[in-house]
């Protein structure tokens, strides 16, 4: 089976939809997950977790589950040889973070629900259940603190005692002159927006399977990040990191989740040094929800300052972060992410945010979905139809008042942060091609008298994505203990395929299709013959994974330009053949020919005949056709766009319905726009869910009451419409290629888009502000509170 | 090893005699009794719909069933939907409409859309997305599996729908 290439069309791949290379074994279920490996005299782990949310551990007593046939050995934290926990990869410069320990197994105390206190392994997956089943331990409970804000007041219980505090650090970034622009304003307005917790819920669980033997030590993960967990492994295992190799198999979905180094990946690799054995660990959903890390969950107090015309004079976020119980390998670093974009895409003069981080009685959060940007998108754009509404102008005429005019070469804001290229008005121009906001008025008004309630939403956000310049994010700059490149190899074999090895992990994206575009385009050669290899530290160059909407930015400007230096080598190959100068050799329709005489050149078959086999090239060149490239991004990328969403709200029961949801993205060029579409759509639904379904909720006493996928809600088709896609280009002048990133844009957009839209068809009906997640009931009570009615 | 029962499963035209546990779920015995791992699991709760299989031409969450109640039952998984080197109307749909991204649920989104095109050859949008309700994605926000399904009813000549034991394209 090959790509749909449809050849005469165009010459250059790049910019085509094409079909994608790695559907063939998904559609056939002939793919590999981590569950479906299996190796001979694999043994099973299965964890006994805290049902408890903060208690002391008086016992644990493992006689029975050990006694039982067919098991292995029970560890508990006295049986762990590591020197340090799990990592947390943050060290902002002149700030000091107050970080506890994070072990493997519960160290004397337990934090949250489902904290591991022992590990159970065994020759069968259900049998090391039962007898984690039958591991008894006694816990003395302590007191419990879930909510953000009573944890950092005087007298909280503490969830670490070490530190005399619950708070984990502050952290402030802004520019302008805050105190001028507020004493500037006609209005002020401050609002508390929440931006609750959620679950990334990709539908692949972890799993982990590690096998230590001969003294080395592959472990297969459902990772999005195979570096950074071969990195870790060396280092808590100390084992040489030569001797250490990750594989991220067919990876099922991360939306963050899987950017992480788990007590599950460390612990079954350490049981399998220990046993000698391979060790296998699949995840349960309800242990999923409990154990894989969170994200959100903060408070934030918005105060914006505007002249009476709109002009915005002033804008301060302060935000509330709750970090849970631990600090997992990024946990601090999210809720900063949001200040670097707090401008929005408004020229507001003065920006300033501050953040409170603060622990409590819960499982970590860190990285899902846009880590920090759709918070900030989120609590701009809400707070931007507020303040109209309070100016009494039009949402989209108050946007367009404060847009920053259109800039190809970069727009340095207040903050500091260099846009990259954006043209605001351009997206939101589009979006209302598509979208007449005076048409949703009139069926609006129609459907009132059969208590529905029709509402118009808009949001016009940007983001920063594709991690990014080294020196930027790295120990001298945001802080975070790691660089920002990334590296690609081409090696184009003897009979003239090629291979591309790249760094970056994909879990569904695609990269596998769009990469080979890239490289085909260089090499004169189709798609289908540019084989893409990721996900093993074993194979190519060492590489920084999938996050943060960075592997087409980074990895894919990588693989352009390695293609572009095997080109190279290939044009002096060909000169030499053909008696022209390398400068005179270009690429069209698939050879390398001599610059007005087509018939004079040669394929890239028969470019790699002389490098591997005849030797005909200039004196001196090495044989071979294999090239590398390493590329630190100047800056990051900065997508954006302008989405809009019509709701009907039955007004009886609360019930939110969505009628339309229209997105216009700008990621720079589209590589293969079909799966620029694809990424919206998900993104989208991401955010709709945030919005309107998804909450992870804990109790007061830190029971995780959202535990399995019958309590926390899952958009499904049948609560979504078919979307409305277009898409605007402003390349972004960081890479050749022009691109941005996609990955998180239309999470980023939505939740916003969805909740004015709900504000804005609750109106008439008196509501004119409430928080995230807009159910039935949360929507019943605020009409009934409108009304002056006390809600049951 | 508990005390195991004797069960045959017939799976894509092939008879399997295995000795398993009472209480062995079906998507386990399929997965790792017979390497069938095309089915997958993605909840504990019967509600993402990865496990979903096809019992005597219907469409089924194999985790909610166990492989002893499946014992002579015809059982079809994505490894049997089309013939060898071929793809089902559906598979080729979910290809050609970018139906999947990270293909977690797509195996049992594809059994299940196939059992719904048994049942209705024709359906609306709505039909569709009511009758997918049961299967979850969290990549694609389901516009292009909605889109697959619909394109897979309406590929003329095509023969959709369930299958039974091993007799993949037969419309039930």
């Amino acid at each position: 089976m090959s790509t749909m290439t449809n050849g005469a069309a165009s010459k250059s791949y790049v910019g085509r939809a094409m079909r994608r290379k790695e559907d063939p074994r998904l559609i056939t279920g002939r793919a590999s997950y981590v569950e479906d490996i299996n190796l001979t005299g694999q043994l099973w782990a299965a964890w006994v977790r805290s049902p408890e949310a903060h208690a002391r551990i008086v016992s644990i007593d493992t006689s029975a589950a050990n006694a039982r046939d067919g098991i292995r050995a029970v560890y508990t934290n006295e049986d762990l040889d590591m020197e340090a926990g799990l990592p947390m990869a943050w060290v902002p410069p002149g700030v000091t973070v107050n970080t506890p320990d994070h072990w493997v197994l519960a160290k004397g105390e337990v934090k949250h629900v489902g904290d591991p206190v022992a590990l159970v392994v065994g020759d069968d997956r259900y049998a090391v259940v039962d007898a984690a089943e039958d591991v008894v331990v006694e816990y003395e409970p302590l007191s419990v603190v879930t909510d953000p804000e009573k944890a950092l007041e005087e007298g909280s219980p503490l969830v670490h005692e070490k530190f005399g505090t619950n708070k984990v650090c502050e952290w402030s970034l802004g520019g302008g002159d805050l105190e001028a622009g507020f004493a500037e304003a006609d209005v002020i307005i401050e609002r508390r927006v929440v931006n609750h917790r959620v679950a990334g819920a990709a539908i692949e669980p972890r799993g982990v399977l590690a096998d230590f033997r001969a003294d080395r030590l592959t472990v297969w993960s459902s990772t999005q990040v195979p570096h950074f967990l071969r990195l870790f492994l060396a280092i808590l295992l100390g084992i040489g990191e030569d001797r250490v190799r990750v594989i991220a198999p067919e990876v099922g979905g991360g939306f963050g989740s899987k950017l992480q180094i788990y007590a599950e990946e460390i612990g079954c690799a350490w049981a399998s040094r220990k046993l000698g054995l391979p060790v296998k660990w699949i995840e349960t959903r309800s242990e999923g929800m409990m154990v894989t890390h969170h994200g959100r969950d903060q408070i934030d107090y918005v105060k914006v300052g505007a002249k009476r015309d709109g002009t915005i004079t002033a804008w301060h976020s302060k935000i509330i972060a709750d970090l849970g119980a631990y600090q997992m390998v990024l946990t601090p670093a999210i809720p900063p992410s949001s200040a670097f974009v707090m401008c929005g895409v408004y020229k507001t003069p003065a920006v300033h945010t501050d953040i409170v981080m603060a622990m409590t009685n819960k499982f970590p959060t860190d990285a899902i979905r846009g880590a920090g940007r759709p918070e900030a998108a989120h609590m701009i754009e809400v707070v931007m139809d507020q303040l109209a509404h309070e100016l009494g102008m039009d949402p989209l005429d108050l946007r367009r008042k404060n847009f920053i005019a259109p800039f190809s070469e970069g727009h340095e804001t207040p903050i500091g942060v260099v846009y990259d290229s954006g043209n605001y008005e351009a997206a939101l121009d589009r979006l209302l091609e598509h979208i007449d906001p005076a048409q949703v008025r009139v069926e609006a008004s129609a459907l009132r008298e059969r208590g529905i309630y029709r509402g118009i939403g808009f949001c016009t956000y940007t983001e920063i994505c594709g991690n990014s310049p080294s020196k930027g994010v790295g120990p001298s700059g945001f802080g975070l203990q790691c660089g920002g490149w990334e590296s690609a190899t081409v090696r184009v074999h003897p009979t003239g395929s090629a291979t591309l090895y790249t760094g970056t992990s994909p879990h569904g994206q695609g990269h596998e299709t769009g990469f080979a575009q890239i490289v085909a385009d260089r090499l004169g050669v189709d798609p289908s013959q540019v084989e893409v290899i990721h996900g093993d530290t074993q194979t190519g160059p060492s590489g920084l994974d999938t996050y943060g909407s960075r592997s087409l930015s980074v990895g894919g400007e990588a693989a352009s330009r390695a293609a572009n230096k095997v080109a190279a080598k290939a044009r002096e190959i060909v000169a030499h053949q053909l008696e022209a100068e390398p400068e005179d050799i270009e690429l069209r329709d698939g050879r390398f020919s001599v610059r007005g005489s087509p018939d004079k050149g040669m394929t890239l078959a028969e470019v790699a005949g002389a490098a591997y086999v005849t030797m005909e090239m200039p004196e001196g060149m090495e044989p071979g056709l294999n090239e590398q490239s390493f590329y630190d991004p100047s800056n990051w990328v900065f997508p954006f766009g302008a989405h809009a969403c019509v709701v009907d709200v039955d007004g009886e029961t609360g019930k939110v319905e969505i009628v339309r949801y229209v997105a216009v993205d700008d990621c720079g060029r589209a590589v293969n726009p079909m799966l620029v579409e694809g990424q919206v759509h998900g993104g989208v639904t991401q955010g709709i869910g945030q919005a309107l379904y998804e909450r992870i909720h804990y109790d007061d006493s830190g029971q995780l009451v959202t535990g399995t996928f019958v309590d926390y809600a899952l958009p499904t088709a049948a609560e979504l419409p078919s979307f409305e896609t277009d898409r605007t280009e402003t390349p972004s002048p960081v890479n050749s290629l022009g691109v941005k990133g996609v990955g998180e844009a239309g999470t980023i957009a939505a939740s916003a888009t969805v909740t004015n839209a709900v504000l804005d068809a609750l109106r008439p009906l008196g509501v004119d502000f409430i928080n995230m997640p807009l159910s039935p009931m949360r929507i019943w009570e605020a009409i009934q509170e409108a009304k002056g009615g006390v809600p049951a | 090893m508990s005390q195991t029962v004797p069960v045959t499963l017939n799976v894509n035209g092939v008879e399997h005699h295995l000795d398993v546990e009472p209480r062995t779920l079906l998507v386990h015995a399929l997965r790792d009794n017979l390497g069938l791992t095309g089915t997958h699991v993605g909840c504990d709760t019967s509600n993402c719909g990865a496990c979903t299989i096809h019992m005597d031409g219907k469409a089924v969450k194999s985790c909610t069933v166990l492989a002893v109640q499946a014992d002579g039952v015809a059982l079809t998984t994505i490894e049997g939907l089309a013939s060898e080197n071929e793809l089902h109307p559906l598979q080729e749909a979910f290809w050609n409409d970018h139906g999947l991204q990270c293909g977690y649920c797509t195996p049992g989104m594809i059994m299940a859309a196939a059992g719904l095109l048994a049942e209705n050859p024709n359906p609306t949008e709505e039909e569709v997305r009511h009758g997918l309700e049961g299967n979850l994605c969290r990549c694609t926000g389901y516009h292009n599996i909605v889109k697959a399904v619909l394109d897979a009813a309406n590929a003329k000549g095509a023969t959709v729908g369930a299958t039974s034991g091993g007799q993949p394209g037969v419309t039930a």
